[in-house]
């Protein structure tokens, strides 16, 4: 198939902060303004806006990306926003790049978007209704749930503790004390910091869980032969994919992410990659728990199954190890502003591969990295491949 | 990176705590009336006779519960009911404290995907857990459904209340 090479030229973000003071769309013009200062561009050179955002029920604010839409720049301008739930922070680009790569258009801004802060009492009731009306809402669940129910799968099936998966959220919120946008960063958090905390839905605790954010963040995107005037450190998308699993949840296999692998190898063979344990250096998989990492990096088939908890305690994914992971610091880190959430770890790598990182940086100018993201009902999976 | 992040203005919790904080609020009035559909119907109307059923796929052979139409693996339509024993296994599980809105639970609930005896491996549901002591709990252990005596049930999957150890 006959497609554009498209590349990743300019990012920017807001804080991630527990609330803003500015409305939802303020916050996605301070994303895209950024994003497009970084790259020396005006709105007047996009062609296209891809805009993400996750729940109406977040803001009470229905077509809630046309009411964002002038904060993303998209007046007068083609629109598209996708929309696959935690998810759709790694999905927007995704659909960025297929605007681009069809020869559509040229130029795309991608802005995504969330306001978590507005929603009360607490923005868990937005999800509530994920549920199916008839024959699990009677029960009362609630989100936690679900991940609860998971995170115990996974434990069970590999003989896990809780002080295995602790240490990712203490790496996480490490991390995050370098990046000048976190919530949640902590130089000096331990694990017995992480065990010790508020038992909210047994195995998950309060450390174990990222949490209510605001917060936008922006990509600049663009066909080659844009991409090499504006910059001369574009980041390549070489690779895409993405999987929707049945919403049939409680007949799936809960200790393992089939539909990430299945949407890592589309990713992985359009970006010709073989050996993705050689060829990726940087992975910044989706984290609103700390057992998610775990779980998404075998389902990226960056660590055998069951064998991404002894790889972090082994170090391989600080910073500095082996394959660092979220060097971010992740949504335990940063913060969870479910669709900004995704963006920001695209936007990382592409800070780390153009090695802007700052404090951040991973030692040995690293030349590819994978970023994804997890939602819907446990069922979906968006994975991008960058490089340089 | 420091100059591509905005200088975002937020609250703090002095400002929470000091009431500084202006509130514009909105309770939305959604009222919704939900058909059960077809295999979900019948499986509320055996609910209510104190029976789980499930439903077979004609094309890879299983037995899946909750029952459905079609089978989404095959996509073709099932074709008939199976009667299932209402014992099964705890897949797993959650203690949980605390409601959506986080508000701590005098008594903790006890979620669990519960496979369900006579449907295929693997084929869970969502119910809850009673008469046991949450820390007693396990993978794999052995429940049967406690229901509701006839005249209070009323074709719902709260006709079941709870799921409780087999001795």
């Amino acid at each position: 198939m006959a497609r554009n090479r498209v590349a990743i030229v300019g990012a920017g973000m807001t804080k991630f902060v527990r609330r803003a003071q500015e409305t939802a769309k303020e916050l996605a013009w301070e994303a895209a303004s950024k994003a497009l200062e970084s790259c020396e561009m005006t709105l007047d050179d996009i062609d296209a806006v891809v805009i993400g955002t996750a729940p109406e029920a977040f803001d009470g604010v229905h077509m809630k990306s046309e009411y964002l839409s002038d904060g993303c720049g998209g007046w007068g301008k083609p629109v598209i926003r996708g929309y696959v739930g935690g998810g759709t922070g790694v999905f927007a680009p995704i659909q960025g790049w297929y605007h681009v790569a069809s020869g559509l258009f040229d130029t795309v801004l991608v802005v995504c978007e969330e306001k978590m802060s507005s929603c009360q009492p607490h923005p868990q009731g937005a999800f509530l209704t994920i549920f199916d009306h008839t024959t699990e809402r009677p029960l009362g669940p609630n989100l936690l749930w679900i991940f609860a129910l998971e995170m115990n799968a996974y434990m069970t099936r590999y003989g896990l503790s809780k002080r295995d998966i602790a240490l990712v959220s203490v790496k996480n919120k490490r991390n995050a004390a370098d990046h000048p946008a976190a919530l949640l960063g902590d130089p000096n958090i331990t694990v017995e910091d992480v065990l010790n905390s508020e038992v909210l839905a047994w195995p998950v605790q309060r450390l174990d869980v990222s949490p209510v954010t605001d917060g936008a963040v922006a990509v600049v995107m663009a066909a080659e032969h844009v991409a090499r005037r504006v910059t001369n450190k574009p980041v390549w998308v070489e690779g895409v994919g993405w999987c929707l699993d049945t919403a049939y949840w409680t007949n799936r296999d809960l200790s393992y992410p089939t539909y990430v692998e299945e949407a890592a190898r589309m990713a992985y063979k359009m970006a010709g990659i073989t050996e993705p344990r050689k060829q990726i250096h940087i992975a910044e998989p989706y984290d609103p728990f700390d057992y998610k990492e775990l779980h998404h990096l075998e389902g990226l088939l960056l660590f055998d199954k069951g064998k991404a908890p002894e790889a972090t305690a082994l170090g391989i994914t600080q910073r500095d190890g082996d394959l660092p992971v979220c060097p971010s610091g992740g949504l335990l880190g940063v913060g969870n502003p479910i669709a900004a959430a995704g963006l920001m770890k695209v936007a990382e790598l592409f800070w780390q591969l153009r090695g802007e990182a700052g404090a951040r940086q991973v030692p040995g100018q690293p030349k590819r990295g994978v970023a994804q993201a997890w939602g819907d009902l446990m069922q979906v999976g968006t994975v991008i491949v960058l490089g340089v | 990176m420091k100059e591509r992040v905005y200088d975002t203005v937020y609250l703090s919790e002095k400002d929470f705590e000091t009431g500084r904080v202006l509130y514009e609020t909105w309770v939305p009035n959604a009222r919704y009336a939900w058909d059960a559909g077809i295999a979900i119907g019948r499986y509320l109307a055996e609910l209510k006779a104190g029976r789980l059923v499930g439903v077979h796929c004609p094309s890879c052979g299983r037995i899946l519960v909750p029952p459905r139409m079609f089978c989404q693996d095959c996509f073709v339509p099932t074709d008939g009911f199976v009667p299932l024993q209402d014992t099964g296994t705890v897949v797993t599980f959650s203690i949980c404290n605390v409601r959506w809105d986080m508000v701590r639970l005098e008594h903790p609930l006890i979620p669990a995907v519960i496979a369900i005896d006579g449907a295929s491996p693997g084929m869970g549901i969502l119910h809850l857990l009673g008469e046991v002591d949450p820390q007693a709990v396990r993978v794999g252990m052995r429940v049967r459904a406690v229901w509701k005596p006839p005249e209070e049930r009323e074709g719902a999957i709260t006709d079941i209340r709870y799921f409780k150890p087999l001795e």
